[in-house]
């Protein structure tokens, strides 16, 4: 009989899945168990509004006492599990008990890549994935200030747009020609890299960094080419890896994540993984397996484990949906691009536009918006809505902004 | 002894503005709300803004009673104004809706 389900990791996933076990219908225990000192919260703001708010904020919770409560979710927060013994179906803890499990989700999330160039250190180089770190580069906003961010990703170049929000310098330095890697289509990274620009953002591209030099005053990054671009804060977005050390510990399949299969269950039939932390086949794109760094993702594949947990055998098929806010422009992404071979682009005015991708056979595989939020929204969310579909809209139906997308939902 | 409070009622729309399974923005002095029509014919009104992070409903998508917001997906049953799930866990205010010649009234108090 299931009677104990425990959680590592109490972010995004672990606390969705912690609550969607509850509201599923199990009446046995549920422990959340996460390292992080504060109630889970939200990431995607402390790149944005964390940053640039007006006062000094307080992390974006995702639950209270109050609803954990409710729920009868135990959350042991502040604290670290160091082990999975399988055999015995316990969850050993940084210094306290080891917590029996009947099934057992790995929710650890991802973590930032470290920079590794001569003068990297915790007193010259920062990463931005946790409440505390944000608030700690939040203090260093002020005007004048000179912000150096390496990588030119998505929390780059949030990041970017916060400091230039809050009257500080940033400049970029990117290794590749171009911002925001394949995930992004070639037009929208230019439009991206020309509205930086326009902020006052300085732009170095196809730069490799060297090593890092510090002094009393300052601190510089020296670039490949000999250039040397000094400031006063240098933060590295350059990716983010998956937490598997306890996954891998236990001996469980890791492959770019923890190895989970379309019910979100590892090789190990009573231990599950989700969120940024684990690798799973798609069922729309041909069973490949992706990972995938998305807090919606994050959340429904919290939703969804709780049912495999639980028992259920759905497959998890939710269209990739992403976004990133820079300035007043939100870019979204639905889908995925990988059996792209065509684009349709649609004019949504104001200068939004929005990109359909098809595959060889004209079915929608994925969708591209650059635009104010309130512009692109709607369309993102149908196009999305089609893509689960496997819908193969008229291509002259999807470039004509005076038919409805609703209308192609047949 | 119970109190009456007396319900302002304002034009917000002409009931045509509004397509079926759809929602308009309508702004008063420094309110905002959401003014919608379900599949079935039928108006509500809601508070402009999302819960979650105070984002123009009026731009999300509207399916069935259902409002899903624009900014992260939250969604909300309109002719009630309750949260469905995260992110967005704090209802909606909701608006008493009367056409009359119409016209899209709602009540405020
Ligand atoms: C700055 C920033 C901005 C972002 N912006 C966006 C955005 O605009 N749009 C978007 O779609 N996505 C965005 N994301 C991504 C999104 O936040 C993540 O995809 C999401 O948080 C993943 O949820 P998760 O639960 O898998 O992992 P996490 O949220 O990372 O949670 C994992 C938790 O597990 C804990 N943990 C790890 N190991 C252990 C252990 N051994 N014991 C106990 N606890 C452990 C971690 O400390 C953490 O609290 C952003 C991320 C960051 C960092
Ligand atoms: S602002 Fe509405 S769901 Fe986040």
């Amino acid at each position: 009989m299931t009677e104990h389900m425990v959680v590592i990791g109490a972010g995004e996933a672990g606390a969705r899945a912690a609550m969607a076990l509850r509201e599923n219908g199990f009446a046995g225990t549920i422990t959340l168990i996460g390292d992080e000192h504060h109630l889970p919260y939200e990431r995607p703001p402390l790149s944005k509004a964390v940053l640039t708010g007006a006062e000094e904020p307080a992390p974006p919770h995702i639950l209270d006492e109050a609803r954990l409560a409710a729920r009868g979710v135990s959350l042991l927060h502040g604290t670290a599990a160091i082990a999975i013994d399988r055999a015995g179906h316990r969850v050993a803890l940084a210094g306290s008990d080891a917590v029996p499990y009947d099934r057992l989700l790995i929710a650890t999330g991802a973590r930032a890549r470290r920079l590794a160039v001569p003068g990297t250190g915790p007193e010259t180089v920062h990463y931005l994935r946790s409440f505390p770190e944000a608030l700690a580069l939040r203090r260093r906003l002020v005007p004048g200030h000179r912000l150096i961010v390496i990588g030119g990703g998505f929390i780059g170049l949030e990041l970017a747009a916060a400091a230039r929000a809050r009257g500080a310098d940033a400049t970029v330095i990117e290794m590749a020609p171009r911002l925001l890697g394949r995930a992004v289509p070639q037009e929208f990274a230019a439009l991206l890299a020309a509205r930086h620009e326009a902020e006052g953002v300085r732009l170095v591209l196809g730069a490799t960094i060297d090593r890092i030099e510090t002094t009393a005053e300052a601190h510089s990054v020296v670039l490949g080419s000999g250039e040397i671009i000094t400031g006063d804060t240098i933060v590295a977005g350059i990716g983010a890896l998956p937490e598997t050390a306890l996954a891998e510990a236990a001996g469980l399949a890791i492959d770019n994540g923890i190895a989970v299969d379309a019910s979100l269950a590892t090789d190990d039939p009573d231990i599950f993984a989700a969120g940024d932390c684990c690798s799973f086949p798609h069922p729309l794109y041909d069973g490949r397996r992706i990972r995938l760094e998305a807090w919606r993702n994050a959340q429904d594949q919290g939703n969804a484990v709780a049912k495999a947990m639980l028992g259920g055998r759905e497959p998890y098929e939710a269209v990739p949906w992403f976004w990133s806010d820079q300035y007043d422009l939100t870019l979204q992404i639905a889908g995925l691009s990988y059996l792209a071979t065509a684009t349709v682009t649609r004019d949504l005015g104001d200068g939004a536009r929005l990109d359909f991708h098809l595959a060889d056979d004209g079915r929608l595989v994925s969708a591209s918006a650059l635009g104010p939020n309130g512009r692109i929204a709607r369309d993102v969310r149908l196009a999305e809505m089609l893509i689960a579909r496997r819908a193969r809209p008229p291509a002259a139906d999807l470039a004509d902004p005076a038919t409805k997308l609703k209308s192609l939902m047949v | 002894m119970p109190t009456a409070i007396a319900t302002r009622w304002i034009e917000a729309c002409a009931a045509d503005e509004i397509d079926e399974e759809d929602v308009i923005r309508f702004d008063e002095g420094d309110r905002t709300f959401a003014i919608y029509r379900s599949p079935d014919d039928t108006y509500f009104a809601t508070d402009g803004l999302c819960t979650h992070e105070k984002v123009h409903l009026a731009d999300g998508l509207v399916m069935d009673n259902i409002i899903e917001c624009p900014k992260h997906n939250g969604r909300f049953d309109y002719t009630t104004g309750k949260a469905k799930g995260a992110p967005v866990c704090v209802d909606l205010k909701t608006y008493p809706v009367r056409v009359e010649g119409g016209k899209v009234l709602i009540g405020l108090d």
